[in-house]
C-alpha cells in the first residue's frame, strides 16, 4: 500500500504540454470569435428577422409580441454563441491526443469563486432584466393580447371598446356582437383602429382561441368569460383563427379566417347582419358573459339533467282540456 | 405446590427471525433450517405467475364492475362501463403484484409469520422475479425503461407518418388522437424513471458505500408497479383510446372514452411506483452513507438523485389524487372537474401542473448529475464548482414547485399572478445554469478524451442549451402569447427532455453498462450511434420551432399547406433518428448479450465508489463497510490520493494503477 502513494509523479510534461498558451490567450480567442460573430449575427437579428419575425404587426399586440420576440432573440444570440464557441474551442484545442502519455492528468482546479460569483450575478442580472422587461411589456400592452380572466389586471385606457364574444365549442368558433343587438355569426369581423375586447367562452371542454395575426389566445372555458385585449392598426387583411388546446378528435380541424375591415365597412357588415339575423337572434339563448353548458353536452349525458323532475307527471287535480 | 410453567416459544419463529436479515449486517445463511423447502425455481412466482394474475384480476374485476354498476354507469354514446373498466384495471394491477409475489410479505406479517430470507437464487431466473437485490432491480428497470422507451418511439414514427400531408391522411384524427395521447403519456411516465430506476437503483447504493437500499421490498415493488403501469396505459387503445393528450384536460376528460379511465388510472399506478422509488431513495442517502461519506464528499450524481427523488417523494401525491378524482368523476359521479355541477376545470390544470412541472425537472435533473459525474472522468479535471453544483440541483428542485400556473398564461386564470410566474420561471434558469458553469469550468484547459459517454455528455450540453434558452422565450408573457400551445413548445421540451435528459441516460448507459454487465459496448458503434442520433435529433426538432412560430398549434392532425415542406423534412429525420436506435439496440445486443466482450474492472479509470467493487458485483456489494477519505474527483493530481478504505486497502486516483485488485494488501492505509 505504502508503495502505491509513493508510487513515481509522472512526467511533468503530462501535466502541462509544451507550448500550450496560457489562459488569457484562450480568452482572447474566444472572446475575438465571438465578438466577430455578434457583429455579423445582431445586425441579422435586427434588420432582417425582426420585421419578418411572428406574429406580425397587424395589431398593436401582435406588434408588440414581435418586438419582444426579438427581442429575447438579440439577448439569448450572446448566450447562444458564448457556450458553443467555447465548447466548440474546448474540444478543438485540449481533446487529449490518443496514444499520449499515461496516465492522463489535467490541471488540478476545483473552482474559481471570483468565477462562480462573477456567473451567478450575471445571470441574476439577466434574469432580472428580462423579468422588468416583460412585465413593463406586458402591462404596457395591456396583457399582451393574452387572455386575462373575467377581472383583467391590464385593461386599455380607450373610451371606445368594441366587445367581440368568442364562443367555442366542438368543433367550431362562433362570434356574438352585444353592440349590435347580440347576433351570433360564424364570420369573425372587426374594424380596423379599434381597440377590442374579445371575450371567449365555451359551451363544452376547454379550448383555446388562437387569432395569430392579431396576437391574441385566451382559453376558452365553459362557464367563464375570459377577456383579452388587441388594438387593431391600419391594416385591413385576413388573420387566421385556430383552436390551440385539444379539444377532442377534430381539433385539428377546427381553424378559419377572420377579416379586418374598415370601419364604414364594418358599421355596414355589422348592421346589416343585425338586421338580417334579427329573426334568428330571437330564437337564442339572451346575450350573456358565459353560457351555463348543457349537462348532456360534454360528457355525453352521463350527468343527469337539471330538469324538472315532475314534467312528465300530470298535474294533480288539474281539468284534462276538451278536445 | 407451584407449577413451574414450561415458556411456550414456538422455535420456528425464533429460527426465523434469528435468520432474519437485519441490513449492514453479517450475510445470512442461505436457508434457515426448519423453514419449509424452497420450491423448485419452475414453481416459484415470477413474471409468469404476474401475467396470470393479472389476467385473472381483470377479469374479476370487470365482471365485479359489471355486477354492480350496469344499471347506471353505462356511459351514453359509447356502450361502455366505466366502473367496470376501472374495477379491472385496479384488480388487474393488484393480481399482477400478487402474482409477481409483491403482497407475500405484507401478508405474511399480518398473519404474524416470516417469510424465508437470506441469500435468494442467484441463477438467471432472479431478473424474472420480486427480488431485493438493488442490483438485479436495476437490470429490470432497464429492460422496462427500454421497453418504455421503444414504444413510445414507435409510436411517435406514427405521430411522424400522419403529419407528413396536411390534409390526406395516414390514419383517421381518432387513431391519430389516439397514437398522440399515448406518445406523451408513455414517454412521460418512462422519463421519470428513465434514470432513478435502472441508474439510481443500481448504483447510488454502491457509490455511497451501502450494501443495500433502505426499503428494498418497496424497491423491488415500484419496479412492479411501475410495469403494472404499462399494462394499463396499452390498455387505453382496446378501450377507445383517450381524446385528451398528456395532459388529461377535463372537462374533456369525462367526455373522454373508456381509454379515459385506463389513462387516469394508469398515471395513478406509474405515481404510485414514482412515490415507492422516489422515497426509498431519499432514505438511502440520508441514512446509508457509508463512514466518512460526508455531504460534501458525496458523488455529484447521488446529489442529483437525491433532488429528483425529493420531487419524486413531494410532487407526485398531487397526481395520484387527481387521478383519483377523475376516476370518481367518471364512475362515482362526483364532479371536482364538472363546471356546472359545482367543479372546476382549472382544479385539474392546478392539480395536473402542480404535478406537471416537477416532474419536468424531474427527467432533467438526473440527466444534470451524470453529465457532472462523467465530465471529470473524462476530462481528468477535478469537478468545477462541486458546491455551486449541489446548491443548483437543490435549488432547482426547491423552486420547480413555484412555476405551474406558467403553463396556464392564457388560461385566464388569476391574471395578477403571471408576473410572479413569469419571475419564478425565469429565476429557475439560474440555479440550472450552475450546470453550465460546472460544465464549461471543467472542460478549461482539460484533457478531454471523446469516449462515447463523453460525447453524449457533449451532445446533451449543445442541445440543452437550445432547450433551456427556448424556454426563456415561453416564460415571456407576451412572446408566450404567440408560442403557448404551438409546436414550438412541443420543439421546446423534446430539446430539454430528449435533448437533455435522454442525451444523459445514453451517456449513462454507455459508461456503467460495464458496472451492471461486466461487458464493454463497441467503441466505434457507439460513436456512429451519437452521431446519427446528435445529427437526426436536431434536424428534425429545429424545423418544429419555425413550425410553431408559424401558426401550427400542437396536436393537429391537418396543417397549412405551406407548413408542408418544414413538416416533410422533420418527418423524414424523425424516421432516420429512429433508425439511429437500432443502431444502439444492435450494438447492444451483439456486444453485451450475444457476444459477450469483457470489459476491464475500470474501464474509464474512474475513481468513483462503485469502480471499486469486483466485476460482478458481490451479492452484498462491498465485502467490509469502505470507509470514506474524499471525494471521487481527485483527477488532476500527481501525487496518488485515497479516496476510500476498502478494508482490504485503499482506493483512489493514481491508487488503482499500481494495486491491482488482487493484490491489494489487506492491512489498512496509513492515516491520510
Amino acid at each position: 500500500m505504502a508503495s502505491a502513494l509513493t508510487s513515481p509523479p509522472p512526467d511533468p510534461a503530462a501535466v502541462r504540454a509544451p507550448g500550450v498558451p496560457d489562459g488569457h490567450h484562450h480568452f482572447l480567442w474566444m472572446t475575438g470569435t465571438w465578438l466577430v460573430l455578434m457583429a455579423v449575427g445582431e445586425p441579422i437579428i435586427y434588420f432582417v428577422v425582426g420585421p419578418h419575425a411572428p406574429p406580425g404587426t397587424m395589431t398593436s399586440e401582435a406588434a408588440g409580441a414581435q418586438f419582444d420576440f426579438y427581442v429575447l432573440l438579440m439577448i439569448a444570440l450572446p448566450v447562444l454563441l458564448g457556450v458553443w464557441i467555447y465548447l466548440g474551442y474546448a474540444i478543438w484545442t485540449w481533446r487529449a491526443s490518443r496514444g499520449g502519455p499515461e496516465p492522463v492528468i489535467g490541471p488540478h482546479s476545483w473552482g474559481h469563486l471570483g468565477i462562480e460569483v462573477g456567473w451567478i450575478l450575471t445571470t441574476t442580472a439577466i434574469v432580472l432584466g428580462l423579468f422588468t422587461f416583460g412585465t413593463y411589456e406586458l402591462a404596457n400592452a395591456d396583457g399582451a393580447g393574452g387572455g386575462q380572466g373575467a377581472n383583467p389586471l391590464f385593461t386599455p385606457a380607450a373610451h371606445k371598446i368594441l366587445a367581440v364574444q368568442v364562443i367555442a365549442q366542438q368543433w367550431l368558433f362562433t362570434y356574438r356582437y352585444p353592440s349590435f343587438g347580440g347576433f351570433e355569426t360564424s364570420q369573425l369581423v372587426i374594424p380596423a383602429d379599434t381597440e377590442i375586447a374579445f371575450h371567449v367562452t365555451s359551451l363544452d371542454v376547454v379550448h383555446e382561441f388562437w387569432a395569430y395575426q392579431l396576437g391574441v389566445k385566451a382559453d376558452a372555458n365553459p362557464d367563464y368569460d375570459n377577456i383579452a385585449y388587441t388594438h387593431t392598426t391600419d391594416q385591413l387583411g385576413d388573420f387566421t383563427v385556430r383552436c390551440a388546446e385539444l379539444c377532442g378528435i377534430w381539433h385539428g380541424a377546427m381553424y378559419g379566417t377572420g377579416q379586418v375591415m374598415s370601419v364604414p365597412d364594418f358599421m355596414d357588415w355589422a348592421s346589416s347582419n343585425e338586421k338580417v339575423l334579427a329573426a334568428a337572434t330571437k330564437l337564442l339563448p339572451p346575450f350573456a358573459w358565459t353560457y351555463t353548458p348543457d349537462a348532456n353536452g360534454a360528457d355525453g349525458g352521463y350527468y343527469p339533467d337539471n330538469r324538472d323532475p315532475y314534467s312528465n307527471v300530470e298535474i294533480y287535480g288539474a281539468q284534462k282540456a276538451n278536445p | 405446590m407451584t407449577i413451574e410453567a414450561e415458556p411456550r416459544v414456538d422455535q420456528r419463529r425464533v429460527e426465523a427471525l434469528r435468520t432474519t436479515e437485519t441490513g449492514g449486517g453479517t450475510p445470512s445463511p442461505p436457508l434457515a433450517p426448519g423453514l419449509r423447502k424452497r420450491r423448485p425455481a419452475w414453481m416459484q412466482q415470477s413474471v409468469l405467475t404476474a401475467v396470470a394474475g393479472g389476467i385473472i384480476g381483470y377479469l374479476v374485476g370487470h365482471w365485479l364492475g359489471n355486477l354492480i354498476a350496469s344499471n347506471y354507469a353505462n356511459v351514453q354514446g359509447n356502450g361502455q362501463n366505466d366502473v367496470a373498466i376501472s374495477l379491472a384495471l385496479a384488480f388487474l394491477v393488484l393480481g399482477w403484484l400478487g402474482g409477481a409475489g409483491v403482497l407475500n410479505n405484507p401478508l405474511a406479517k399480518i398473519f404474524g409469520r416470516e417469510l424465508p430470507s437470506g441469500v435468494p437464487r442467484q441463477d438467471w431466473t432472479r431478473y424474472f422475479r420480486f427480488t431485493l437485490d438493488h442490483k438485479v432491480v436495476g437490470i429490470q428497470y432497464l429492460v422496462a425503461v427500454f421497453t418504455f422507451l421503444f414504444t413510445g418511439g414507435l409510436l411517435a414514427m406514427g405521430i411522424r407518418t400522419e403529419l407528413l400531408t396536411p390534409t390526406s391522411h395516414f390514419f383517421g384524427p381518432s387513431t391519430y388522437i389516439d397514437i398522440v395521447g399515448e406518445h406523451g403519456t408513455i414517454m412521460m411516465m418512462m422519463a421519470s424513471s428513465v434514470v432513478v430506476g435502472p441508474l439510481g437503483n443500481y448504483l447510488v447504493p454502491l457509490m455511497i458505500g451501502s450494501r443495500r437500499t433502505a426499503f428494498p421490498r418497496v424497491e423491488a415493488s415500484s419496479l412492479f408497479v411501475f410495469c403494472a403501469g404499462y399494462f394499463v396505459i396499452l390498455t387505453a387503445l382496446p378501450f377507445g383510446g383517450f381524446p385528451t393528450g398528456w395532459t388529461g384536460y377535463a372537462p374533456l376528460q369525462t367526455q373522454g372514452a373508456g381509454g379515459m379511465d385506463s389513462y387516469l388510472i394508469g398515471f395513478a399506478v406509474i405515481g404510485l411506483g414514482m412515490i415507492l422509488a422516489g422515497f426509498n431513495l431519499v432514505v438511502t442517502i440520508i441514512h446509508f452513507r457509508a463512514p466518512g461519506m460526508t455531504w460534501g464528499r458525496l458523488p455529484i450524481f447521488v446529489w442529483s438523485i437525491l433532488a429528483t427523488c425529493a420531487l419524486l417523494t413531494l410532487a407526485t401525491p398531487t397526481l395520484v389524487a387527481a387521478g383519483l378524482f377523475g376516476i370518481l368523476d367518471r364512475t362515482a359521479q362526483t364532479a371536482f372537474f364538472v363546471n356546472e355541477h359545482g367543479g372546476s376545470s382549472f382544479l385539474w390544470e392546478n392539480l395536473f401542473w402542480f404535478f406537471g412541472h416537477p416532474e419536468v425537472y424531474i427527467m432533467a435533473l438526473p440527466g444534470f448529475g451524470i453529465v457532472a459525474e462523467l465530465l471529470p472522468v473524462f476530462c481528468r479535471k477535478p469537478l468545477f464548482g462541486y458546491r455551486v453544483a449541489a446548491a443548483g440541483m437543490l435549488g432547482v428542485a426547491l423552486l420547480s414547485f413555484f412555476v405551474w400556473q406558467h403553463h396556464l398564461f392564457q388560461s385566464g386564470i388569476d391574471p395578477d399572478m403571471r408576473p410572479l410566474f413569469m419571475l419564478t420561471t425565469e429565476l429557475i434558469s439560474i440555479p440550472t445554469g450552475f450546470i453550465y458553469l460546472v460544465g464549461l469550468g471543467t472542460l478549461w484547459k482539460a484533457k478531454i478524451r471523446l469516449e462515447v459517454p463523453m460525447l453524449f455528455c457533449l451532445g446533451m450540453f449543445f442541445n440543452f442549451l437550445i432547450g433551456g434558452v427556448t424556454g426563456v422565450f415561453l416564460s415571456d408573457v407576451p412572446v408566450d402569447v404567440t408560442v403557448h400551445g404551438s409546436f414550438f413548445v412541443l420543439a421546446h421540451f423534446h430539446y430539454t427532455i430528449m435533448g437533455g435528459g435522454l442525451f444523459a441516460f445514453f451517456a449513462g448507459v454507455y459508461y456503467w453498462t460495464p458496472k451492471l454487465t461486466g461487458r464493454i459496448m463497441d467503441h466505434k458503434w457507439g460513436k456512429i450511434h451519437f452521431w446519427a442520433m446528435f445529427v437526426f435529433f436536431n434536424l428534425t426538432f429545429f424545423p418544429l420551432f419555425i413550425v410553431g412560430l408559424l401558426g401550427q398549434p400542437r396536436r393537429v392532425f391537418e396543417y397549412a399547406g405551406n407548413l408542408q415542406i418544414w413538416n416533410e423534412f422533420s418527418s423524414v429525420n424523425a424516421f432516420l433518428l429512429g433508425a439511429s436506435f437500432l443502431i444502439f439496440v444492435g450494438n447492444f445486443v451483439w456486444t453485451i448479450i450475444i457476444n459477450p466482450r469483457p470489459s476491464p474492472d475500470n474501464p474509464w479509470e474512474s475513481n468513483g465508489l462503485e469502480w471499486q467493487t469486483p466485476n460482478p458485483v458481490p451479492f452484498f456489494n462491498f465485502e467490509r463497510i469502505p470507509i470514506i477519505l474524499d471525494n471521487p474527483y481527485h483527477y488532476g493530481e500527481p501525487e496518488p490520493v485515497a479516496v476510500a478504505d476498502m478494508g482490504s486497502g485503499l482506493v483512489g486516483a493514481g491508487v488503482t494503477q499500481s494495486t491491482p485488485q488482487s493484490a491489494r494488501s489487506s492491512e489498512p492505509g496509513p492515516p491520510l
